[in-house]
């Protein structure tokens, strides 16, 4: 039998070869022919269709993995970043996988999801889903948003068991574009440890400044929520707030550490108001009740806030 | 180099950074001049993804120039390069991150830079491969030059650094250069792009237009600049 495949193959050959052959005539054909004949400028226009169709496909599918990877690690590392965990030269992969774990939650009642597979979901994207995302009513949606997922993927930093840091996923609108990025804070879901903005595009040297280490610096330490009913805000963006609710903002000019209400305000970015006002709506937007108020009522370790 | 180039090449690589420069006398590929020179960094891939794509797609369309048919010129044209421009836009994405992000759309516009096509038009469409290659190099080149004498001023001026790499030591950490705000916007580049045109066209009164007195003539075939 091995002779008879053989012949079947040596025919397959010459069959190709004869198609290789009728596409040469063809082509010199085609070639021949005036440039303005209309089969000529069909077949170029289909031959160039395809000879750059295959260039940008190849191009696209064989550098996707490497395109996808640099995505994830570039998330990975924002988050790391705001955990406080991020060191030169450490492999981002396992320092991500060793100490932080997604979560996803129902921004309704504050209760993780547990049928959700949190390293797919994609909570960005969701948002922009008609079937996953909810519509923020207008008077509510201080952070120009329109709006939010119905689940968030907040990350949680886990040391000796216990948690370490709490991370909420944030975004809102400031001066050019919607500001995405990350608070984290201390188990006690009032006391911030840090913020992070991944993707915006304000003016850079003035709003862009958000993503300034010396100014995310200031963040440290400062208190979410109200903890008397009469904070103090005097140059603050607002004046009053209830016990509980958001008092986070960012003030013109530097913040005087020892006038009281201080713990609730950060410097804001000079020369950039809008970025300013946006980044204190947006922040306090999603510590609110449309936000992770609920979640964080749960997961808190000190269940009061002290007043 | 002289024995390998011939003079028509050395032509084409050598004037356009200065005689016949894309942005200051031919005024084409303004406004990514205006977006991506806050920094060198941005501005040297911006000017390297520039100078590639105009080089192979006029090579490239000079390779079947005697076969494209006129009624379809211009889409021709248009098709190798927005595919050329993907493709850079996709190493980008893999293989330089970050640059990639703070790049963003501007990297896609390319196809709409002025540059690209009016080499290919003006120059790939009546000459051979190679010299269109050339170029396209040269006009990649003069584009960069002006992209990054541009992007030194406003990185030094506007956050008083040079590729990231701190200069001048600001007034906010401590230092005595407070930052001119303006240069790190977009409108400042025009300032500079004007100056230096200005600067090219007293050096080289060659340079300078005519003035017109009949203004029904005024339009120009080679106009517009995206």
């Amino acid at each position: 039998m091995p002779k008879c495949k053989q012949i079947e193959k040596l025919n397959a050959t010459l069959e190709q070869y004869e198609q290789y052959r009728q596409f040469i005539i063809y082509k010199d054909k085609i070639l021949a022919l005036g440039n303005d004949s209309l089969e000529k400028t069909i077949a170029i226009a289909v031959a160039l269709c395809l000879v750059c169709a295959v260039l940008v496909s190849f191009a696209a599918v064989a550098l996707k993995p490497l395109q996808v990877g640099n995505k994830a690690a570039d998330m990975k590392k924002n988050i790391l970043d705001v955990a406080g965990l991020l060191e030169d030269g450490a492999d981002i992969n396992k320092a991500f996988s060793d100490k932080i774990e997604a979560k996803i939650v129902d921004l309704e009642t504050g209760e993780y999801v547990e049928n959700i597979n949190a390293d797919e979901y994609d909570q960005r994207k969701a948002a922009k889903d008609p079937v996953q995302n909810v519509s923020i009513p207008k008077d509510k949606d201080i952070a120009h948003i329109r709006v939010k997922a119905k689940y968030a993927k907040v990350f949680l930093v886990k040391e000796n068991g216990g948690i370490k840091s709490i991370i909420l996923p944030i975004n809102g609108y400031g001066l050019w574009s919607t500001l995405y990025g990350f608070l984290s804070l201390d188990p006690d879901g009032q006391t911030v440890q840090s913020i992070n903005f991944y993707d915006q595009q304000e003016t850079p040297g003035l709003g862009g400044e958000v993503v300034n280490p010396k100014w995310r610096a200031l963040w440290k330490g400062k208190k979410v929520y109200a903890e008397t009913d009469q904070p103090s805000l005097e140059k603050g963006l607002i004046t009053e707030a209830d016990i509980g609710e958001p008092a986070l903002s960012l003030i013109k000019g530097s913040v005087d550490n020892t006038k009281a209400g201080s713990q609730y305000q950060v410097d804001g970015l000079a020369g950039a108001t809008l970025t300013s006002t946006g980044v204190t709506n947006l922040v306090r937007y999603w510590t609110s009740n449309e936000g992770f108020a609920p979640y964080l009522k749960k997961v808190r370790t000190v269940k009061e806030v002290k007043s | 180099m002289s024995a390998i180039l011939n003079d028509e090449t050395k032509k084409v690589l050598v004037t356009p950074l200065v005689n016949d420069n894309p942005i200051t006398l031919q005024v084409l590929g303004i406004c990514s001049a205006l977006a991506v020179t806050s920094q060198m960094s941005t501005s040297l891939i911006m000017a390297l993804a520039l100078t590639l794509v105009t080089a192979c797609s006029s090579a490239a369309i000079s390779a079947i120039r005697n076969h494209i048919p006129s009624s379809i010129r211009i889409i021709v044209q248009m098709t190798i390069i927005a595919s050329l421009v993907i493709v850079v836009d996709q190493i980008l994405k893999a293989f330089a991150y970050d640059v990639s992000k703070q790049l963003s759309v501007f990297v896609g516009l390319i196809i709409t830079n002025c540059i690209v096509m009016g080499r290919a038009e003006g120059y790939a469409m009546k000459n051979p491969p190679l010299e269109s290659f050339m170029d396209g190099i040269g006009n990649g080149l003069g584009y960069s030059l002006i992209l990054v004498i541009v992007a030194f001023f406003r990185e030094i001026l506007g956050s008083g650094k040079l590729l990231g790499i701190e200069v001048f030591k600001l007034v906010k950490d401590g230092g005595w250069y407070d930052p001119n705000g303006l240069m790190l916007l977009p409108p400042s580049a025009f300032f500079i792009i004007g100056l230096i045109i200005w600067g090219m066209r007293q050096w080289k009164p060659s340079q300078a237009e005519k003035v017109e007195f009949k203004i029904m003539s005024i339009a120009h075939g080679e106009g517009g600049h995206h």
